[in-house]
């Protein structure tokens, strides 16, 4: 599982962004019914999840002892309860707070700090570009799995150190892919005819070079996101991310494995939330690079 | 092509070094006093001073690590703090469950991703082709520890048909009862790597498929099969070096599934690592882990231009 991609292919024209570019790409996006499809269901779990407290009955900590793992459909826990007795639908609604967070703050962190430096790196060029370059690929020297679980077991369980542990293992590959655009279109006649004209570094990167660099980062960024859920929930499902009584999918998995044998079905309800939300931003990641090659 | 190898390896110590630097500074990472385990609470100061000396704590840092690199390089990880047993010791003994489990994983990956990418690259667009990359998609976005559950509940649980845990006991087990307890654990860990391969083996065939060449060894009428063998070996020795890197990932990234397994392998030792806050366990390792993938990856750069002309004239 969880590998992160350490080629990316740029769209061929990475340049010539013209006004309508991004409205193009919305609208070939909106006609491709998987990506669609991805986005209907990702919004319904995300917004599942933020009002939580208003689709839910109970009390996410708490359970009563006698409706301990009550099966999927018992009158009032409509999918059961779990091995302390709490309600699964409002564990599973809670629960998606903390793993959607913990996915997705962690890339959203690289694509600002990988971005900012790779930016720096493929502008500057010469020795700047050469220390921020081999600095990640002793990052990329590990696997990434590994690297975060050494992270987050020196510095001990907990949301925070989970996610400084993703960060560090997805600045690398996004400082990559920046540096690599951003050297390409350092290179093009019109970042001259700027710098001819007068404009500052500051400008250039700023109006050259953002505008031009953005698409194809975004799209590599998104293809993170699902990587980032999978590795959040593993590290919680090894005891390195949320505390128990918490509810965070990955956690419920590993505490849910005892009813294996008396519950199967809730045992595994976690982990298809993981895979639905994981599936969804990998294809929708993969429609939104086909929506943007201009061909 | 020998200074091409040269370089290559003179590339790899300095990374080397940079990991090693890594490893030794998650102990610094790690809160809390590492002497808190060792000294009673009431310790004194000498107490306290002497320990540090006989750790080499009290040295500074560049030292420390020189020390422990020293160490290391001589085959001493240090003691683990939970089982008191040399962590070289603990290593040794896991690293060949987890390298028999990644080895028939990659095998299991490696066959059903290549036969799918095969059969999609050369039918770009047809119905085979969209159940292989739904396939593929599925591979790579499924949580393995998930996975791993769900086999569990339908081969062990409900069909009772394969063990659930562990790497069996005894010495006197069969290789097939040897290999029962590892077709879970396998088929659950070469989910991602079959759908990694499915995906890079179709681009590759439908890319090799769209030359020039192709189209030329047609016309000089060659039957569909000998086309076929000519695409297979310009595909070859990409595909070899995706395989590689794979099974590297998956000796790595097997924690988890261990961890669902109980599998005693180095992924386990991981685990319980961090369960019990044994860091210097922690610490060896993921040294060696990652020694052992930057190692792969440098064979992977050697061996890929021996076996294809076109990267050594490059």
């Amino acid at each position: 599982m969880t590998q992160i991609a350490k080629s990316f292919d740029l769209p061929a024209e990475i340049v010539i962004l013209s006004r309508g570019y991004w409205s193009s790409v919305l609208r070939r996006l909106l006609k491709d019914k998987v990506s669609v499809a991805c986005m209907v269901v990702l919004a319904i779990i995300i917004l599942a999840t933020i009002f939580a407290p208003l689709l839910s009955l109970y009390d996410p900590a708490v359970g009563t002892v006698i409706h301990r793992l009550k099966p999927v459909g018992t009158e009032g826990y409509l999918l059961g309860t779990d091995e302390l007795g709490r309600d699964m639908v409002t564990r599973l609604l809670y629960g998606g707070r903390m793993s959607l967070l913990m996915g997705i703050l962690p890339v959203l962190f690289a694509l600002l700090i990988g971005g900012t430096l790779g930016t720096i790196a493929g502008y500057a060029g010469g020795r700047t570009n050469a220390i921020i370059m081999r600095s990640t690929d002793v990052v990329f020297a590990f696997p990434s799995v590994l690297l975060a679980v050494a992270i987050a077991g020196a510095l001990g369980a907990g949301f925070t150190n989970v996610l400084v542990a993703l960060t560090v293992v997805l600045i690398p590959p996004v400082v990559r892919i920046t540096e690599s655009a951003t050297t390409q279109v350092r290179s093009l006649d019109f970042v001259e005819a700027a710098r001819a004209s007068g404009a500052g570094s500051f400008t250039i990167i700023r109006v050259h070079i953002l505008g031009n660099i953005l698409g194809p980062v975004l799209v590599y960024s998104s293809s993170l996101l699902s990587v980032a859920i999978i590795m959040a929930a593993g590290l919680s499902f090894i005891g390195l991310g949320a505390k128990p009584p918490t509810p965070e999918w990955g956690l419920m998995l590993n505490t849910l494995r005892g009813a294996i044998y008396s519950q199967p079905l809730i045992a595994a309800l976690p982990g298809v939330l993981i895979f639905i939300v994981s599936l969804s931003f990998n294809l929708l990641s993969d429609g939104l690079r086909s929506a943007m090659d201009v061909q | 092509m020998l200074s091409y190898i040269l370089k290559r390896i003179a590339y790899a110590i300095p990374v080397s070094f940079a990991v090693s630097l890594i490893c030794f500074s998650l102990v610094q990472l790690a809160p809390g006093d590492p002497l808190a385990l060792v000294l009673p609470t009431d310790a004194t100061q000498e107490m306290i001073d002497a320990t540090k000396a006989r750790y080499g704590l009290d040295k500074p840092l560049a030292v420390q690590y020189g020390y422990w690199l020293w160490n290391v390089l001589q085959g001493d990880f240090g003691t683990s703090i939970s089982t008191g047993r040399s962590v070289a010791s603990e290593i040794g003994n896991a690293i060949g469950y987890s390298l028999a489990l990644a080895g028939l994983a990659s095998l299991i990956g490696f066959t059903v991703g290549t036969a799918l990418g095969l059969v999609a690259g050369y039918r770009v667009g047809s119905p085979v082709d969209k159940v292989a990359s739904a396939i593929s998609i599925s591979g790579v976005s499924v949580p393995n520890y998930w996975l791993g559950i769900v086999l569990v509940v339908i081969f062990s649980v409900n069909l009772n048909m394969l063990p659930s845990m562990g790497a069996g006991t005894g010495s006197e087990m069969t290789l097939l009862e040897r290999l029962s307890f590892m077709v879970l654990p396998a088929l659950t860990l070469a989910a991602a790597p079959a759908g990694i391969v499915t995906r890079s083996v179709r681009a590759l065939v439908a890319e090799k498929l769209s030359m020039d060449f192709v189209g030329a060894l047609h016309a000089k009428g060659l039957t569909e099969l000998q086309v076929f063998v000519h695409v297979i070996k310009n595909a070859a020795p990409t595909a070899l070096a995706v395989i590689g890197v794979q099974m590297g990932y998956l000796m790595a990234g097997s924690i988890l599934v261990e961890t669902v397994f109980s599998w005693p392998g180095t992924g386990l030792l991981l685990n319980g690592a961090i369960l019990q806050r044994d860091i210097p366990l922690l610490q060896g390792t993921i040294l060696v882990l990652a020694m052992f993938f930057v190692s792969l990856n440098l064979l992977v750069d050697i061996v890929q231009p021996l076996l294809d002309p076109r990267i050594r004239r490059s």
